[in-house]
This record gives C-alpha cells, structure tokens and sequence, in this order.
C-alpha cells in the first residue's frame, strides 16, 4: 500500500496504472492580459515652433464593433503637458487614475512647481518598464505632448514595453504606418521644428486624422485635438 | 485638577473615579500652547488661518508650512505638537487616496472629518499608545459641479435613468475641526423649507473654528462676524481672519510671528475649488489692514477699556 498522502483516495496504481497527476494542479499558471479587449486606434502628435499639436478619435473598438465612441483619448495632465494614449481602454483609465494621484500627491509640497512633460515621459516608461518586467503590461502606447523644463516643445512615446522614442513627427498604431510619412514632410528632423508655425501643424494632423478615417477601418470622423505652448494647452472636440 | 497625583493620569485610557481620561486632558494643554489657528467658513468658500510662531531667527521666511493640502479641495492646519500634526495630514492623505481607489471620486469633507475623528479617537483606547498632541482645523470644498467617475472616458448613455435626482443641489464649503479626544462637531444645515437635515451628507461643521494660544480670543472676534446669517464673502473672510490672528496674538509671550493664509473657493471662484495659498499680494494687503484695525483698537481702548473677561 502506498502509505503517500498524495495518493490517499485516489486509485491504485498497481491496479489501475500509474495516475495522470497533471489533473491533480488545481490551477493554471498564472496568465495576465494576453491581448487588449476595448482598444483605441492612432494618437498623433507634431511639434512646431512654440509646442505641440497632439490627435486622437474617440473611438473605442470592440475587436472589429465600434463600441464607444464619445471616449476621450487625449488626457490633460496640467497646462504643460498632455498625453494621447493608444490601445487597451481599461489600462488606459487606469494610466490616468495614476496620474491623477500623481498630480495630487505633486501639489502637496507648495514649492510652486509643477512636472513638465518631460518628467511625465519618464515617469511613464519607468512605470510601462516596470510593468512588462512584471509580465503584465499596460497594453498601451502613448504620446506625451507638452513642453520641457525651458519651455521648449516636447514629444516623446512610451509602448507597453517600455520603450521610449522621440521625434519631432509621432504617430501610434495604424498612424505609425499611415500618418508618419506624411507627417515627416512637415517636419522630418529637428531643426525644421522651428520653421514650422502652429497653424501647419495643425492643418498637417487635421489632414492625417482625415486620412486615417478613410483607410483605418478601426477608426472614427470625431476626434480629440489639442496644442499646447506657452500659454496653456486645452483639448478640443472635433 | 484635584484628582492629579491619584494616579489615574499615568496610563492612557484608564478612566478616573469622576469619569475623566487625565491623558487626553493633558494632550488638550499640549494643543493650548500652540499657535493660533482659525477656519472661516463663508459663503463662497473657506480661509483657513494659523499664528506661526517663529522659534529661531535663522529660519528662512516662509519655510515650515503649517497649512497642509489633503487631496485637492482640502486644507488642514493644526494647533500643539508639531509632529502629531503632520502625522494626522498624513493620514488624511492616506484616507482621502483610499477613499479615491474605491469610489473613484474625491472624498467628502464630512466622511473625511469622521475617517479622521475615528483615527484620533482609538488613541484615547489604548495604553499602548498616547492621544493626539493636536486640534486640527480641516476644511474644504465638496464640489458642487457635475463630477465625473476618476478615469471615467466617455459621457455614458445619452438615453435611460441614470439614477440621477434633477436640480439636486450639492456640494459647498464645509469646516471640522478634531480634537485630541476625536470628537468633533457637526452642524445641521436647515434647508430653506425649514427641513432639518442631520445626516452626514449635509453636514458643512463649524461656521468658524479656532485653536491654540488665542482661541478665545478669536472665538469671540467669530461669534461678532455673524456667519451664520451666510452674507461674509471669502475676499472679505480672508481680511477677517488675518486681523484675528493679529487680535489673538500676544505680543508680551512671543514677538516673532508669521501670518500663514490658505483658501478654497467654489469651482467659479479664485480658487476653482481648489485648497491653495492665499496669494502674496492678498495675504499683504490682509495683514496690513489687520495691523492697521490693531492699532486703531488699541486707541479704543486706552480711552474705554473693557472690563469684560472672556470664557471659553
């Protein structure tokens, strides 16, 4: 008789064959998200002389249904940063519930200063890198749009792997493939930055935005834009 | 104190044979001796203001802040042991972020005003442990706007219930103070149908709140402000609470003071319901009118003096 707990109730194996103990694991290894559910398409985003032009439709797709489609993608941070995020809608809200608390616990100490966009960037891919070295990332990709710590336009993007990139012109998603090159012919390095005005680079992402309803089937004709500079960002309907 | 030296005062949480907690006594001297700290609440928002008492010469203006910001809509300033003081802020974070992560919205001044009561109270229940060495003034603005879930994305259903009540007002200034006992006081707001409501939600606390060295001083400059007649507006509740902590002051005990000055408005005011500090030009100008109404009183009051003395 074997005298081993595990083998208590459970049919002899001099009988029956040695037993399948794989059916004895009461759980399966722990899975987190595999795959997004509720997803938002492109954000794009364009710097020019004196900040920074960012976009996103308000949809939220379910698989292929256009489920939502009132869902504000671009999240103010304050009046020097705002970020566009892309991908699974539920870590998106969790993303900003996050940086609602940060901007609250920020406020506590009165020195007057506030984080500018550059600090957000940094501050989200340290928390994007830290989640997929968890194995369980934020299934998202964002844009931060905004201006740095001399004022000066910032764009950056940070993925659910936390991977970082910069450049002047940024687009995620289909945008990445669709919107990019046209972008780039507003601005294709840094140094033409400064010759772009406000009104080009809006233009630029209206057209973009334009395009990507006609070719991206994931996508919506109401969008989300905004330009922050200087004085103030502020996110318009359109 | 007669009952001193029966031995009832040297462990926390032992009654007396008269029914007294001799350690919670004692923790209200602590808070006696602490600066000044008045709250006003008017009708458009809250001042919250504090007597800095400066200890040394060395310290650079403006350093040390006594007024703490709890979430955004919320201002604690206290009285007695420094270090007690900024632990209770702490907490109030702490509960105002929890709070957040379960209903997803900020945290109303009365439950915050009860989490807090509870907190300072179970100080007073064990021998493990002292009770708070602070009163501490909290007052806020529940905003009365239209406020969306935290992280909410999206405007909901354009048709169905909702569960909305239409015309429902809610939300305004409200003002607690909690003292070393944990108790503190709720007021009934009485609507204008003359309904008494004494539930937490319609609570708003104290029409003013003061503490520490002064208190009665200042006490008694609240009670002439009439606020519960809802009439004192927040630019003039901040002129007001300056010239009080400058009434309150006693000038033979300490010399070196500095005026610390916080506000919160409604979400249409300056302050966009929002606790802040109440900006340098105003602060200034509040405290020169309140130096120049000291002045003028003390005039007053070599001609008439006032034989009257106050009881708390």
């Amino acid at each position: 008789m074997n005298h081993l707990p595990q083998a208590w109730g459970r049919p002899r194996d001099d009988v029956y064959g040695p037993y399948d103990a794989s059916y004895l694991q009461s759980r399966l290894p722990q899975a987190h998200t595999q795959s997004p559910i509720v997803t938002g398409t492109s954000v794009l985003a364009v710097k020019f002389k004196d900040g920074v032009v960012i976009a996103a439709d308000n949809l939220a797709s379910y698989g292929s249904l256009a489920r939502f489609t009132d869902v504000k993608r671009l999240r103010p941070f304050n009046s020097k940063s705002i970020v566009g995020i892309g991908g699974d809608v539920s870590d998106m809200q969790y993303l900003d519930r996050l940086l609602n608390s940060l901007d609250v616990t920020e406020n506590y100490s009165s020195t007057g200063h506030s984080l500018n966009a550059k600090n957000l960037h940094t501050y989200l891919s340290k928390v994007m890198y830290k989640r997929r070295s968890d194995i369980n990332p934020l299934w998202n990709q964002m844009l931060v749009a905004g201006l740095d710590g001399n004022d000066e336009p910032f764009l950056s993007s940070v993925d659910l792997l936390g991977t970082t990139f910069s450049s002047p012109t940024l687009a995620t998603g289909f945008g990445a493939h669709l919107a990019q090159p046209l972008l780039r012919k507003v601005a294709d390095d840094e140094s033409k930055v400064a010759d772009v005005t406000r009104e080009r680079a809006v233009e630029a992402v209206k057209e973009c935005m334009k395009v990507l309803f006609y070719r991206d089937a994931r996508s919506l004709d109401r969008y989300s834009i905004a330009v922050v500079t200087k004085e103030g960002g502020g996110v318009e309907g359109g | 104190m007669t009952s001193i030296g029966t031995g009832y005062d040297l462990q926390n949480s032992v009654f007396s044979p008269d029914g007294r907690n001799f350690q919670v006594e004692y923790a209200v001297k602590a808070v006696e001796n602490g600066g000044t700290c008045v709250g006003i609440r008017c009708k458009d928002g809250v001042v919250l203001a504090v007597e800095k008492i400066i200890t040394s010469k060395l310290l650079k203006p403006g350093a040390n802040k006594k007024i703490a910001t709890v979430d955004r809509n919320v201002g604690i300033v206290s009285s007695g042991i420094i270090p007690d003081g900024r632990h209770f802020v702490s907490r109030a974070r702490d509960e105002a972020a929890s709070w957040r992560s379960t209903y997803k919205a900020p945290i109303p001044l009365a439950a915050l005003a009860g989490r807090l009561g509870g907190y300072v109270q179970a100080y007073t229940l064990y021998s493990s442990v002292r009770p708070f060495g602070v009163t501490a003034i909290v007052g806020g603005w529940d905003s009365e706007g239209e406020l969306g879930v935290d992280g909410q994305v999206g405007s909901g259903p354009s048709v169905g219930t909702g569960g909305k009540k239409p015309g429902a007002k809610a939300g305004g200034p409200a003002l607690y103070m909690i003292e070393p006992s944990g108790s503190y006081w709720v007021s009934l707001l009485i609507t204008r149908d003359g309904i008494h409501k004494t539930d937490k939600a319609h609570s708003k606390g104290y029409y003013g709140a003061a503490t520490g060295k002064g208190r009665q001083t200042a006490k008694s400059e609240l009670e002439k402000l009439d606020l519960a007649s809802g009439n004192l507006s927040l630019e003039a509740g901040v002129k007001e609470a300056a010239r009080i902590i400058y009434v309150a002051h006693e000038d033979s005990k300490d010399k070196e003071f500095e005026l610390e000055m916080s506000w919160i408005s409604s979400m249409d005011g300056p302050t966009k319901g929002r606790h802040q500090e109440v900006p340098k030009d105003m602060l200034e100008e509040a405290e020169k009118l309140a130096k120049k109404a000291l002045e003028g009183e003390d005039e007053e009051e070599t001609t008439a003096p006032e034989g009257e003395t106050m009881e708390e």
